[in-house]
């Protein structure tokens, strides 16, 4: 039997965007993407389409990759397919945009549901833009399936998900029965690079888009949960001493006579 | 009556100190909107837990017990943590940004059809509306959103650690302990958990230790971090480390600083070869003072460092250390 594993990913503002290009509209309180440095696939959601991938490389599955938003990019959302993912679900709607936590997560359960079949759900532990960390635990609880965050290492045996989950201090090892829900994050390993046998391939694929009516949805739970008071740029202002000397040598041991003078060694 | 639920963590017969952190905040609070503040333990905590928390600034203790909560099940705690909430309606709820806070607290705000600010750096009950408006940084640092939670109880908070300093302990503190039992189906643990492994790192560490130095991806390799061993037994301190160090493997994970690794408050924070960006500060915004040294004077780490050298780490470093050797 063929195994369904669904990955959950996100187009975002590039976290590598420089500070200097970072901007925020004060009137719609958004983030305004810098000029040139297109979007990119979450960080933390290329871990989990490398999980997947890794359970792909050994055993018979499919893998479905889902994103819901507006105005995707399709070069960049056609990433995970060209690493070797199988099938790309967006859903595509202007009512799709900007949805927060609560949101998002109900949006994507009903499109989880929508997609049926699925045996594991794998998404990135957090976003780089909201840095929730909330989504896939919200798509868990209403999907009604169980659910380990952080997890460095899965494996599928015997139909059991066999799972190496972080602790705050070394991890644990669990199993857990299907259908499941994992988060992953750095962890897991780098993500694969695609081929160039996959770019080729993600570009014959075309991806299955619905928008927000196909989903038959309570349109009310879309409605943002928090009053957003202000998105702004906070302001470090510490100014740097630096140190001196004839050379590096020099400098490294000002540094240390400096500290001693300031009582921090 | 409503509370300013804690939910807390205990160990070894003792709260954890972010559960103390969370008490000391939820006091904060109770001086804005007077109500009280309770903690939530789960599984057979001893009397020291409950007389420690109210020693520390509890007026109530919740002893949730349950017949499986022992083996620290997350199901377990959700559903009995779940049936609490809903027999005693908190108005708020403070988690700590643990693994067991991040996990428990969303799990819980979507059973109980409520919101929940994740990884807040501040919260204050706004005059008028009577509801909490917390600050929390998004983007990775880079910014900061401020928000309002919506007229719908209890309003969950998961805090970043280290914000608040515990209360002193004051034996003559009152509070009142209740007992809860939770009948829990076991069939809802779907999860068995085989082997926990430990890798808490020798010596001081990181949470604890009042001079940090830390490594960054431009110290080339694994090899460097001997002579920041080396530094960091001198001054009694610990090794920390940027994400990129731990996912290239030069260190476990463990040594990882910054949002989604630990989050340090030392007095002194030595970075080496660490360009700052936002992701890692999150982890070190809390230390007194940072020290840079990198060979780009255009790093973002020179924008909170109070002293730093720009130059080549491996002529500076060794002439740093040799020159402490000999202070000392």
């Amino acid at each position: 039997m063929v195994l369904n594993v669904v990955v959950c990913v996100k187009q975002v503002v590039d976290p590598e965007t420089p500070v200097s290009a970072f901007k925020i509209d004060p009137l719609s309180k958004q983030v305004v993407p810098a000029d040139g440095i297109p979007p990119v696939v979450n960080g933390f959601d290329e871990n989990a389409v490398e999980a997947a991938l890794r359970i792909k490389d050994h055993t018979d599955v499919t893998v479905t990759a889902v994103s819901i938003g507006c105005g995707f990019v399709m070069d960049v959302m056609k990433k995970p397919l060209s690493m070797g993912v199988d099938k790309l679900v967006l859903v595509d709607d202007v009512e799709a945009s900007n949805l927060d936590a609560p949101a998002t997560a109900y949006v994507l359960s009903e499109t989880i549901k929508k997609i049926g079949n699925y045996d594991l759900v794998i998404c990135g532990r957090q976003a780089s833009d909201w840095d929730n960390a909330h989504v896939p635990l919200g798509v868990a609880e209403l999907l009604g399936i169980p659910c380990v965050p952080v997890v460095q290492k899965l494996e599928i045996v015997d139909q059991l998900l066999s799972i190496q989950a972080s602790l705050d201090e070394g991890y644990e090892i669990v199993q857990s029965s299907l259908p499941c829900l994992v988060t992953v994050s750095n962890e897991l390993g780098e993500p694969r690079y695609p081929t160039l046998r996959g770019i080729m391939s993600a570009s014959r694929k075309s991806p299955t888009i619905w928008n927000i009516q196909d989903l038959n949805l309570n349109m009310t739970k879309l409605e943002p949960s928090f009053e957003l008071l202000d998105l702004f740029i906070p302001v470090t202002e510490r100014s740097c001493e630096l140190i001196h000397g004839e050379n590096d040598e020099d400098a490294g041991r000002n540094l240390a006579l400096r500290l001693r003078q300031e009582n921090l060694l | 009556m409503s509370d300013i639920l804690v939910v807390g963590e205990w160990s070894n017969g003792s709260l954890s100190v972010t559960t103390g952190e969370l008490i000391a905040a939820g006091r904060q609070l109770s001086n804005d909107c007077s109500l009280p503040v309770a903690v939530a333990v789960f599984g057979s905590a001893p009397e020291s837990v409950s007389q420690q928390a109210i020693e520390i600034g509890a007026d109530k203790v919740y002893l949730l017990r349950s017949q499986y909560l022992d083996d620290g099940s997350s199901e377990v705690q959700l559903g009995s943590l779940e049936k609490f909430c809903r027999d005693i309606q908190p108005t708020i709820i403070l988690f700590p940004k643990t693994r067991f806070g991040s996990e428990l607290g969303p799990r819980l705000s979507f059973r109980l059809n409520v919101v929940l600010a994740q990884d807040s750096i501040s919260m204050l009950v706004e005059q008028g509306t009577n509801r909490i408006v917390v600050h929390r940084p998004v983007y990775g640092g880079n910014a900061v959103a401020k928000l309002r939670f919506p007229p719908r109880d209890p309003q969950i908070i998961i805090l970043r650690s280290k914000l608040y300093d515990p209360i002193s302990a004051d034996s003559s503190r009152h509070g009142e302990v209740s007992e809860l039992e939770y009948d829990i189906d076991p069939d809802i643990v779907k999860i068995k958990r085989l082997e926990t492994v430990n890798r808490k790192s020798e010596g001081v560490s990181l949470e604890e230790a009042s001079i940090i130095v830390a490594g960054g991806r431009g110290l080339g390799g694994p090899e460097p971090f001997e002579q920041l061993q080396q530094l960091a037994d001198m001054l009694g301190g610990a090794v920390g480390a940027s994400r990129a160090v731990c996912d290239a493997g030069w260190l476990e994970h463990s040594y990882q600083i910054g949002l989604t690794g630990k989050t340090v408050t030392p007095d002194l924070y030595i970075t080496v070869g660490i360009s700052g960006a936002s992701q890692h500060m999150a982890g070190c915004s809390g230390a007194k003072d940072v020290v840079a040294i990198n060979k780009d004077g255009d790093a973002n780490i020179f924008k909170t460092a109070s002293f730093g050298v720009v130059g080549d780490w491996e002529k500076v470093l060794p002439a740093f250390i040799d020159k402490i050797k000999e202070l000392t």
